[in-house]
C-alpha cells in the first residue's frame, strides 16, 4: 500500500509524516506523531473523547481522514498548556473535580475551549450544548460545566 | 456543601477530622487535565502487533471445524491462536480463591454457548491486517437450541448451557443448586397474616459502557518476564488469573495498571490479558488486544439480570410478619463473578428491616447469554429495588404513610437479621427521618422520636424456631483445587499440548478461617470485613 506524505501544524509546530490511505486522525496523532492526549473510546463518532481543534474548529478525529488536514493547524490538549501554566480551563477542571477517570477530559476540555474561544461568556445553556458531543461516565457531568463556567468568567485560582 | 451530621455514631468516632469538611486534590488530577495520565493504550512499543479474536455468531452451537486456511495466508499475519494453545483452556475468576469449578475457556473448543464468545485470535502486524484475516476465518458451526430465560433453564428438558452445571445452576460448595435462608416459619406466618402481597419483579442486565474499552499491552522483557499494561480494575486478580491460564509463576508479569478509563465493575473478568500475553509469548513481539466498542458494548459483561419473586405477609398496623422470596440471577453462560452475587442476594433479601419470618430461595442461573459481572452492588441492587418497591405497595395496603412505614419496619441495633448476624450500628430510621425532613414530607412525631438506637434486640433478638426440612444431606466432596496446588487439571476438554510443567514449590496455603469456612465468611476475607 503506498504511503501519502503529510504536512501540517500540531500544536503550533510543522510536522510531517507518512500515513496509509484511509487512516484517520486520531491514529495518525497517536501513532504517528506519538501525541496521545486524543483517546480512542469508540471509534464511530459516537463519545467525544477523540476531540481536537482543526483551524480553531471543533472535530472529531477518529472520523477524520488524515489525508485531509494538509495544511491546517491541529490542535490538542498537548499544546494547551502556556508554558509551564495550566490553561485556566485546566486550572477550572482542577478545582471544580470535572474530572474523575479522566478519559474523557482531553475530548471535554477541546470542547470548551473551542467554545470559549469564539464565545468568552457563555451561558450555561451554550456551554452544555458545546459539550453535547462529550460523553462522561464518571462526573456526571456538573462538575464539568461548572468549571467551564468558572473559567469564561475568570473564577479561577492563579 | 457537605453537611456533616456529627450527632450520629458520635461515641464511635475520635472527632479528630482533618479532611473531612475541606476540598482536598485528587493526586491524579493533574495528570487528567494535562493529558498524561498513562492509560494502558497510550505505550507505543517498538514492533507492536495487534490481535483480535473471531467471536462466535450463534448463541449456542457445537463448533464442527475451524478453517483459517485463506486467514493464515493474509497480509501481516503472524500467529493464529487455538483454545489449544492455551495452556490451561479453562478458567473460573474465583478459583483462586477456591470457589466454584472451571468453567470458561479463554477460546471455545469444542460449543460455543453465548454469541461473541472468543474462538480464535489472530496477530498481525497492524490492526487493519488482524481485522482482514478474522474476515477470512470460516467457523461451520451445528446450532444447538438455546435458552434465554432464567426460569426457561431451569425446567426439566432445557438445553444444558455449560456442562459444568449440567442442570444450569452453580452448584454450592458442591452440594446447593441454590442459596436458601430460612429464618422463622413464613408460611405458618403467611397464613395467619391480615394481608399477603405476591409480586413479580425484573431487572435486566446492564452494560457499565466505559468511555475507555477494555484491552491490554503485553511485551517480552529482556529478563525473561512480560510487561503487561492493562486496563484491569483487579490488578492482583489479574495476575494471578493469567499465571493460571497460561501455567506459569505470577512472577513472570510485570503487570502495570492503575489508570483505568473508567470501569465501574466491567474490567475485573480479566478478558484482555492472557490472550495478549499468550500473543507476546508466541510471537516474541509486544502484542496489543483493545476492545472495540461494539465488542465492548454488545460482548463485555453487563451487570447481571434478575428476577424475583417476593410474597410479604402484613398486618393491619403495618408490620411486616413474613417475607418469601424466590430468586433467579442470570449468570449468563459462565460463573464469572455470578455465584457470589447471588449469596449477597440472598443476604439482603429482607433488607434493612426486621423481619420474624422470613424464607429466599435464590438460584445462580446459567443462560446463553453475555456472561455477567460485577457493577457497583451487583446482587444487591436488584433486589433492592424489589423490596422498595414493594415497601411501597404494602404501605398502600395497609393505608400507611411509606416513611412512616418504613421506620416502623427499620431494623434497630440488636435485632437478629434473618441470616443469623446481630444488626449493629443500623441507621435507616436516621436516614428516613433526614430524608423527610429534607424533603418536607410530613412524618407523625412517634415517628420522627423513633430511634435505631432504641426497642431493638429483646425478643428482636432471638432466632425464632424454625422449621427443618427433611432433605438428605449429601457430602460434600473435596473442594477443586487451584492452579497453586498444581493438581493435575481433569476437566479440560482437551488435551494439554504438551505434559505440564513439574510442580514448583507450592506456597505454603492461605491462612485457614477459624470461622466455619463457607462462602460467605471467605468472600469476607477479601473484599474486607464488614464494618464492627
Amino acid at each position: 500500500m503506498s504511503k501519502i506524505p503529510l504536512q501540517f501544524r500540531h500544536n503550533g509546530r510543522d510536522v510531517a509524516i507518512f500515513v496509509d490511505g484511509g487512516t484517520n486522525l486520531l491514529v495518525a496523532l497517536r501513532e504517528l506523531i506519538g501525541d496521545m492526549t486524543p483517546k480512542f473510546g469508540c471509534g464511530q463518532g459516537g463519545c467525544g473523547t477523540c476531540s481536537v481543534l482543526i483551524d480553531g474548529e471543533l472535530h472529531l478525529s477518529c472520523l477524520t481522514l488524515a489525508e485531509t488536514v494538509a495544511g491546517r493547524s491541529i490542535e490538542t490538549l498537548d499544546g494547551m498548556k502556556q508554558g509551564p501554566n495550566l490553561h485556566p480551563l485546566q486550572r477550572a477542571f482542577a478545582d471544580h473535580f470535572a474530572a474523575q477517570c479522566g478519559y474523557c477530559t482531553p475530548g471535554m476540555l477541546m470542547a470548551a475551549k473551542a467554545l470559549l474561544d469564539r464565545n468568552p461568556s457563555p451561558s450555561r445553556d451554550e456551554v452544555i450544548e458545546a459539550i453535547s458531543g462529550n460523553i462522561c461516565r464518571c462526573t456526571g457531568y456538573e462538575p464539568i460545566i461548572n468549571a467551564i463556567l468558572a473559567a469564561a468568567s475568570g473564577r479561577v485560582s492563579a | 456543601m457537605l453537611e456533616l451530621r456529627k450527632d450520629i455514631f458520635a461515641d464511635e468516632r475520635d472527632d479528630n477530622l482533618k479532611e473531612i469538611g475541606k476540598g482536598t486534590q485528587r493526586q491524579d488530577m493533574l495528570g487528567h487535565v494535562t493529558g498524561t495520565s498513562n492509560y494502558f493504550n497510550d505505550h507505543k512499543l517498538q514492533g507492536m502487533l495487534h490481535l483480535k479474536v473471531v467471536r462466535s455468531t450463534q448463541a449456542h452451537a457445537r463448533i464442527r471445524r475451524i478453517d483459517t486456511t485463506e486467514a493464515e495466508r493474509s497480509a501481516g499475519v503472524r500467529r493464529i491462536i487455538r483454545g489449544t494453545d492455551v495452556p490451561v483452556n479453562l478458567n473460573t475468576l474465583l478459583s483462586l480463591i477456591n470457589f466454584g469449578k472451571d468453567d470458561e475457556p479463554s477460546l471455545a473448543v469444542d460449543k460455543v454457548r453465548y454469541k461473541g464468545e472468543p474462538i480464535l485470535a489472530i496477530v498481525a502486524d497492524s490492526e487493519r491486517e488482524a481485522f482482514e484475516a478474522i474476515a477470512k476465518v470460516k467457523v461451520d458451526y451445528e446450532p444447538l437450541p438455546a435458552v434465554f430465560d432464567v426460569e426457561d433453564a431451569l425446567k426439566p428438558g432445557a438445553p444444558v448451557v455449560n456442562e459444568t452445571y449440567p442442570k444450569n445452576a452453580f452448584i454450592y460448595h458442591d452440594v446447593y443448586d441454590h442459596q436458601r435462608l430460612r429464618f422463622g416459619d413464613a408460611d405458618a406466618a403467611l397464613a395467619s397474616a391480615d394481608h399477603v402481597l405476591e409480586q413479580r419483579y425484573q431487572m435486566s442486565p446492564i452494560e457499565h459502557a466505559p468511555t475507555e474499552t477494555n484491552g491490554a499491552i503485553a511485551a517480552p522483557d529482556t529478563n525473561g518476564r512480560y510487561v503487561v499494561y492493562t486496563s484491569t480494575q483487579a490488578l492482583f486478580f489479574s495476575v494471578d488469573t493469567c499465571a493460571k491460564i497460561l501455567d506459569v509463576p505470577s512472577n513472570t508479569f510485570h503487570f502495570i495498571g492503575g489508570t483505568v478509563g473508567g470501569g465501574f465493575g466491567g474490567k475485573v473478568d480479566t478478558l484482555t490479558e492472557p490472550l495478549a500475553i499468550l500473543g507476546a509469548m508466541l510471537t516474541g513481539r509486544p502484542v496489543r488486544y483493545v476492545f472495540g466498542r461494539e465488542e465492548e458494548m454488545q460482548y463485555g459483561p453487563p451487570r447481571g439480570a434478575e428476577r424475583i419473586y417476593i410474597k410479604d405477609g402484613v398486618m393491619r398496623d403495618g408490620r411486616i410478619v413474613a417475607r418469601k422470596i424466590r430468586a433467579y440471577f442470570d449468570s449468563g453462560a459462565y460463573t464469572r463473578l455470578s455465584s457470589y452475587a447471588a449469596v449477597k442476594c440472598a443476604a439482603h433479601l429482607p433488607g434493612p428491616y426486621t423481619i420474624p419470618n422470613v424464607y429466599g430461595d435464590v438460584y445462580c442461573v446459567f443462560t446463553n447469554r453475555t456472561p455477567a459481572t460485577a457493577m457497583r452492588g451487583f446482587g444487591v441492587t436488584a433486589m433492592d429495588f424489589a423490596i422498595e418497591c414493594q415497601m411501597d405497595k404494602l404501605a398502600n395496603l395497609v393505608g400507611m404513610d411509606p416513611m412512616e412505614f418504613r421506620i416502623l419496619n427499620a431494623y434497630r441495633d440488636g435485632d437478629m437479621k434473618a441470616h443469623r448476624r446481630e444488626a449493629k450500628n443500623t441507621a435507616l430510621i436516621e436516614c428516613v427521618q433526614v430524608a423527610a425532613e429534607k424533603a418536607k414530607w410530613p412524618i407523625r412525631d412517634e415517628f420522627r422520636r423513633a430511634s435505631s438506637r432504641k426497642d431493638g434486640g429483646g425478643s428482636r433478638a432471638a432466632i425464632p424456631p424454625t422449621p427443618t426440612e427433611s432433605r438428605a444431606r449429601p457430602a460434600a466432596p473435596a473442594q477443586q483445587r487451584t492452579s497453586y496446588d498444581r493438581a493435575p487439571v481433569t476437566a479440560t476438554r482437551e488435551p494439554p499440548r504438551e505434559p505440564p510443567p513439574p510442580p514448583t514449590t507450592p506456597p505454603p496455603p492461605p491462612p485457614r478461617p477459624s470461622a466455619p469456612s463457607h462462602g460467605a465468611t471467605r468472600f469476607s476475607s477479601v473484599f474486607g470485613t464488614r464494618r464492627r
